[in-house]
């Protein structure tokens, strides 16, 4: 995926980054490596990797939106002494657990 | 004559100028945004405010081209920490746009084409201190700072400065938008460090 983000017709930049850019903020977290999880969108119910989703922003505060559909699927916000989650776009996380 | 060179090390900050507690002065305008830049046509772009009856009042852009213009010379404060001194702006005061617009409302929800939201008291938008703004440093307003006509607020915030602006909600009660409702806080004003909820 193009890590600075889409080019539009006239021109203008629409920057964003991949999922992966998700995997710091979210290890403050949980314990097992979310952006491997499939996650399925509230609005149009596609699945696909956490690490797909464009996240847009810059910390404190990052969006990840659907490749699909574009709503927004998570959003995280990191002051000094919290975070917040919002997983109100997402339905589950399908998340592969470490069996060995 | 030296052999090493000092290096460029930018602008100095001003030590005239005042700057919120956890800000830094830059000097470029960096762009923040929490989606796809919306592309707004000035032919299809309306502005309405909305009252808490439901009563609408809507401007289009002739409309809104033919209302008094204001040049206001404002500092803006963004929450990721960076500050920008004397912006300059061309628009039109909320104190016009609201001047016959009848409502008991404390609270306002502004809209954006986009889908992003922000909450502010109303109080916060009149009395020459918020502007739909157009124009930025002589040019119009380009798409990825709000074209065509953004939120100008900047005694809070940037993420109140809502780009891509499309409406005002008039409310009884306060409701939170779009970062209100995750984390950051509900007023945000940068000269007493209001970033997040319970700041």
């Amino acid at each position: 995926m193009d890590p600075t983000g889409g080019t539009a017709a006239d021109g203008v930049q629409d920057a964003y980054q991949d999922g992966n850019v998700l995997a710091g903020p979210l290890s403050e977290i949980f314990a097992v490596d979310l952006t491997a999880a499939m996650s399925r969108c509230a609005h149009c119910d596609s699945t696909g990797a956490v690490a797909t989703l464009r996240v847009y922003g810059r910390p404190p505060a990052l969006v990840a939106r659907c490749p699909s559909c574009g709503e927004v699927v998570l959003r995280i916000v990191r002051s000094p002494t919290n975070t917040w989650l919002d997983l109100r776009g997402t339905v589950t996380l399908n998340i592969p657990m470490d069996t060995r | 004559m030296p052999i090493v060179s000092r290096g460029f090390h930018g602008r100095k900050p001003d030590p005239g100028r005042k700057l919120p507690p956890g800000q830094y002065e830059t000097f470029d305008f960096p762009v923040l945004s929490a989606g796809p830049t919306p592309r707004v046509s000035r032919d299809d772009w309306t502005f309405t405010v909305t009252t808490e009856s439901g009563t609408r009042h809507q401007w289009d852009w002739g409309r809104l081209m033919a209302l008094p213009a204001e040049h206001p010379t404002v500092d803006l404060h963004c929450v990721t920490k960076w500050s920008k001194f004397d912006t300059h702006w061309e628009g039109v005061s909320l104190d016009v746009l609201l001047e016959d617009v009848e409502t008991e409302a404390e609270f306002a929800l502004v809209h954006s084409y986009g889908g992003y939201t922000t909450n502010l008291p109303l109080e916060d938008l009149l009395d020459g201190k918020a502007w739909i703004a157009y124009r930025y440093d002589g040019e119009e307003l380009a798409a990825e700072h709000g074209g065509p006509a953004r939120l100008l607020v900047p005694h809070l915030y940037l993420w109140k400065s809502a780009k891509w602006v499309s409406g005002i909600q008039l409310m009884l009660e306060d409701e939170p938008g779009f970062w209100e409702s995750a984390g950051y806080h509900e007023y945000g004003d940068p000269w007493r460090e209001q970033r997040y909820q319970g700041d």
